[in-house]
């Protein structure tokens, strides 16, 4: 089949690649990127393993073709540590307040909550739980989540994080 | 002592130990993509494969035809029945002692059943192969509802069973039946019947789901020509099983087969079978040379990889008009679909399905299952719970609710009356087993004043009352659950798989520094195992839990076990780890007293190392001891510091727990809330209190996902109906209510460290909460058993048919 040439922005980096009209953007970043940490759990929209940040806007990967995506700014996973290397305030915030177990959702949940941040930097549990609500776990029954997300706000509002009392 | 000198309190949290909610070792990499899950395994020269699959649940294969498939650019093989026949490898064992198409032989018996495997140069390649592979089949009479199954006039599903009059569990009625298992006293629980004041009697029904983690089920094999050596990486729950089964149905020595299980995105109990996609990987890097790789999509892993329960279980219990419970009689019709593939140990057809008695002190009972072919998908696992320990829970439960309306008295009540006591542990149970701890008693009414059970329940009447008078179109349920749970299989004398002993193991190798690693045969799959085993090592040896790293998934340098599925880690695995470090510890004691110069017996423990009794100056670090261990042991001993040890359990163990859901129901439309759930676990020793919660905060949720709504659902043609994500129930943070936790401590009198498992603790409990408290609501209009899923469709037909909608 023939291939098409894209370019895009990948974490900051200019990359290209060739892509058949049909390659799902996913697969461009795992297979032609080598970039592992977006992940592929329904193919069918549903689940947001794959969620990607492109041009400001929360997508799922799955469900859009890599040549949609030329000439855009993407952000995945890999490119949610702080600039030194340390975990950012959402990722420190999954890991303190238990917001992951198998790990498998946790970097389509990141990029997600990362964008429900900056459109609403302190949003109540309710807007968090709509917020989130296209990306499935398994495992953590989406409470420590929730708190992960108000950690991780908190920190960078600058502001105490008060655990909510059971 | 100057200032600087740590105190008791300081040493003892620097070890970061059992009781500590120590963060998890693991995150670092998962919260920044740097997990490593099969599908991210990519070797040179990977190949694809993919499945042609079935469309029809029952046919004849007439013919399948490649030719066009194999000029698809990049398609370099299809292999079928018949390329597997030359391998002796078109059927396969499973570990119910039946045996399983591995790609359609003659005939397919489910929808989208492995017809043919096309291994092309990437995925899309393969897809296009799939394609143009041509099948023709002749159409066969689906037997899809259960119960027609043993009809005289069913078809037959399984021709190669044909005059096969018994089973690997003993004799076959029918010709679609696979096997009875009977526990219990039949006689004497028939004379129980005979005399009741009140008995009950109802179908009850666990509907067939799936446990669907959020990663499918995957594999990439590489078979290398010239060592004759075969690596697979899969998401395996169990490695060192998988090695062994590979060796045995593959004829391959073991010693040249590895197995590697990395980083595994959730598994509940779904990784635990082998698959067809595991025998056509391997084969299909046998005939090619090549790696391949196998990655099912939802809608493959929903319809064919191991479902789990559909338990159709007709119960009834005698008892006394004032509440004493005298008898329980359960027949259950299991439909196991086309293949026996449930993953329980190898004598227990129907798993610890005998744990049915419950928390209760029945004098007897009498249970039968019949195991039953359909053309369905083949399983079922364990989704989160011991061996069909959820069925049985929720059968008791549901029908213990039953008996309390019948005799007009309050469910929590009924139970306290009926609780196996205190002092009756190690306590007997009619159908077999030997509960080893309980104080259920205290757990109840802990639960009941926490909730405030009996103002919830005023309120309910009230509530009741205005529905009456019309000026509500909302009712409330209070649904009480108590389960008792059977974890830790198992004990040599009772359980194995296909021969092998369900014990597990631990390795340590202490390093000169004071550090060390550890492995064992169990394989997390998101509980943390890297974080939690460290804990038990930094309790029992004084050495930092960072300073331990945890290794498990390759069976090369893991000792032998049996994995981790039905809540066994922390009962088997866990047990193996406190006794490999005793073992340290006591070399690390003889050590240390040959440096102290005194004698073994005048060292206490103190910590983080031995204290000569009575000198409270004199003292050695378990860190020192770690570098003297390799440099200056006692004359004639040898140097280094490590241990293994394989655990054999003498018992399983019985975590239970207290739950109380309260829900709202609209009668209009069917819409539920869940205002409150409050979930008192009780798993012994607690090791790390972070992850127990979470822990049970998606065990409830995924107990939440089955009662509501979560099925894998057939139409009467035999179409499944619930193959993605649209159809087949995924709670999201909206609907997923918030959760109460809660917990009282009753150590496992015969584990090492007193624990007993929790991980799955909160589905087996869970379920009849939910679906109790939607019984609850409707039972004042005139229901007993209303069957799940709860949906809100289901939950307006109910208010239908009960009259309370027009």
């Amino acid at each position: 089949m023939a291939k098409t040439h894209v370019t895009m922005k990948v974490n900051g980096a200019e990359v290209e690649g060739l892509v058949e009209p049909r390659t799902l953007l996913v697969h461009f970043i795992r297979e032609n990127l080598q970039m592992t940490g977006t992940h592929i759990g329904c193919e069918t929209t549903h689940c947001g393993a794959c969620t990607v940040d492109i041009d400001g806007m929360s997508v799922k990967s799955c469900t859009m073709f890599a040549v949609q995506a030329n000439g855009s700014d993407i952000t995945t996973i890999e490119g949610m540590a702080n600039a030194d290397g340390t975990l950012s305030a959402l990722q420190e915030g999954f890991r303190m307040m238990h917001g992951l177990q198998c790990g498998f959702c946790t970097p389509g949940m990141i990029m997600r909550a990362h964008r429900l941040l900056k459109e609403n930097p302190s949003p109540s549990e309710q807007e968090i739980r709509m917020g989130i609500s296209g990306n499935i776990c398994r495992c953590t029954g989406y409470q420590n989540i929730v708190k992960a997300i108000q950690y991780a706000a908190a920190k960078i509002n600058g502001v105490e994080f008060r655990e909510a009392a059971e | 002592m100057n200032d600087m000198t740590p105190t008791r309190e300081q040493r003892t949290a620097a070890l970061e130990g059992m009781g500590c909610k120590r963060k998890r070792v693991e995150d670092i990499r998962f919260t920044q993509g740097k997990g490593n899950y099969v599908d991210d395994v990519k070797l040179p020269g990977m190949l694809h494969g993919d499945f042609v699959r079935s469309p029809h649940p029952h046919a004849r294969v007439k013919k399948i035809d490649d030719s066009e498939a194999l000029k698809v650019p990049g398609v370099l093989a299809v292999i079928t029945a018949e390329t597997l026949k030359t391998v002796n490898l078109a059927w396969m064992p499973t570990l119910a002692g039946d045996v399983q198409m591995v790609l359609a032989d003659g005939k397919v018996l489910f929808q989208n059943q492995e017809v043919a495997f096309v291994v092309a140069t990437d995925r899309y390649a393969a897809d296009d192969g799939i394609n143009k592979v041509v099948v023709e089949y002749e159409p066969l009479p689906p037997l899809i509802d259960p119960f027609k199954s043993m009809d005289a006039d069913a078809p037959v599903l399984r021709e190669d069973l044909a005059g096969k009059t018994s089973g690997a569990h003993g004799p076959r009625k029918h010709h679609n039946h696979i096997f009875e298992w009977t526990v219990g006293d039949k006689e004497l629980t028939d004379a129980a019947f005979k005399k009741a004041e009140v008995t009950i009697k109802e179908m009850i029904s666990y509907h067939r789901t799936h446990p669907s983690p959020l990663e499918t089920c995957q594999c990439v094999c590489s078979f290398d020509k010239i060592k004759g050596e075969l690596t697979i990486y899969g998401t395996f729950q169990a490695p060192h099983v998988i090695r062994t089964v590979v060796s045995l149905i593959a004829k391959l020595p073991e010693q040249k087969i590895h197995v590697i299980a990395p980083d595994i995105g959730g598994g509940f109990g779904n990784k635990v079978g082998a698959y067809p996609g595991y025998i056509c990987a391997a084969v299909a890097s046998i005939v090619t040379g090549k790696p391949v790789k196998w990655v099912e999509d939802r809608i493959e892993n929903l319809t064919a990889t191991s479902f789990a329960r559909d338990y159709h279980m007709t119960t009834e219990i005698a008892a006394t008009k004032d509440g004493k419970v005298t008898g329980l009689r359960v027949h259950v019709l299991a439909d196991h679909g086309a293949f026996d593939a449930c993953a329980d140990p190898s004598k227990w057809p129907a798993g610890f399905f005998n744990i049915v008695t419950g928390s209760y002190d029945f004098p007897t009972a009498h249970l039968a299952v019949d195991g039953v072919y359909t053309n369905k998908a083949p399983g079922g696992v364990a989704y989160r719970c011991s061996f069909r320990v959820t069925e049985a829970a929720y059968c008791i439960e549901r029908a213990m609710d039953i008996l309390a309306q019948k005799l007009n008295m309050d469910p929590a009540e009924l139970r306290l009356k009926n609780f196996i006591k205190s002092e009756q542990f190690p306590y007997h149970s009619a159908l077999g087993w030997e509960y080893d701890s309980g104080d259920y008693h205290t757990a109840m009414r802990k639960m009941m004043e926490t909730t405030g059970y009996a103002a919830l329940r005023k309120e309910q009447a009230e509530k009741r009352a205005a529905f009456a008078r019309g000026e509500t179109r909302e009712i409330m349920g209070l649904g009480v659950s108590f389960f008792t749970e059977i974890v830790g299989a198992g004990p040599s004398k009772n359980c194995d798989i296909l021969g092998i002993a369900m014990f597990d193991s631990c390795e340590i190798r202490m390093h000169p520094t004071g550090a060390g690693i550890a492995r064992m045969g169990t394989k997390s799959q998101g509980q943390g195992h890297e974080t939690t085993w460290a804990q038990i090592i930094a309790t029992e040896i004084g050495i930092p839990a960072d300073n331990i790293q945890v290794e498990e998934g390759n069976t090369d340098t893991a000792p032998y076990g049996l994995g981790t599925y039905g809540s066994r880690s922390t009962p088997v695995a866990g047990a193996a780890i406190a006794m490999a470090a005793r073992k340290i510890k006591a070399k690390a004691q003889m050590i240390a007293a040959y440096k102290l110069e005194v004698h073994e017996d005048d060292l206490e423990w103190d910590i983080d190392g031995f204290r000569v009794k009575g000198l409270p100056e004199k003292f050695m670090s378990m860190k020192d001891i770690c570098w003297a261990a390799y440099n200056s042991v006692p004359p004639g001993m040898e140097p280094g510091l490590e241990a293994v040890s394989y655990y054999d359990p003498p018992n399983m163990t019985y975590p239970f727990g207290a739950y109380l859901c309260v829900m709202d129901i609209d009668v209009d439309t069917g819409v539920y809330k869940v205002r409150r759930f409050y979930a008192l676990d009780d798993c012994g020793t607690r090791i790390n209190p972070m992850i127990i919660e979470g822990q049970v905060h998606g065990g409830l949720t995924e107990a939440f996902a089955i009662a509501m709504g979560q099925e894998i659902r057939y139409d009467e043609t035999g179409n499944v109906v619930t193959g993605s994500f649209m159809d087949f129930f995924m709670p999201t943070a909206v609907e997923t209510p918030h959760w109460e936790t809660d917990f009282t401590v009753t150590p496992s009198p015969h584990h090492p460290i007193g624990a007993k498992g929790v991980g799955e603790s909160p589905n087996v409990g869970g379920v009849p909460a939910f679906s109790n408290a939607v019984n609850d609501a409707f039972s004042f209009l005139g229901s007993t058993h209303i069957q799940m899923p709860h949906d809100y469709w289901r939950n307006w037909k109910a208010a239908k048919e009960l009259g309370a909608v027009a």
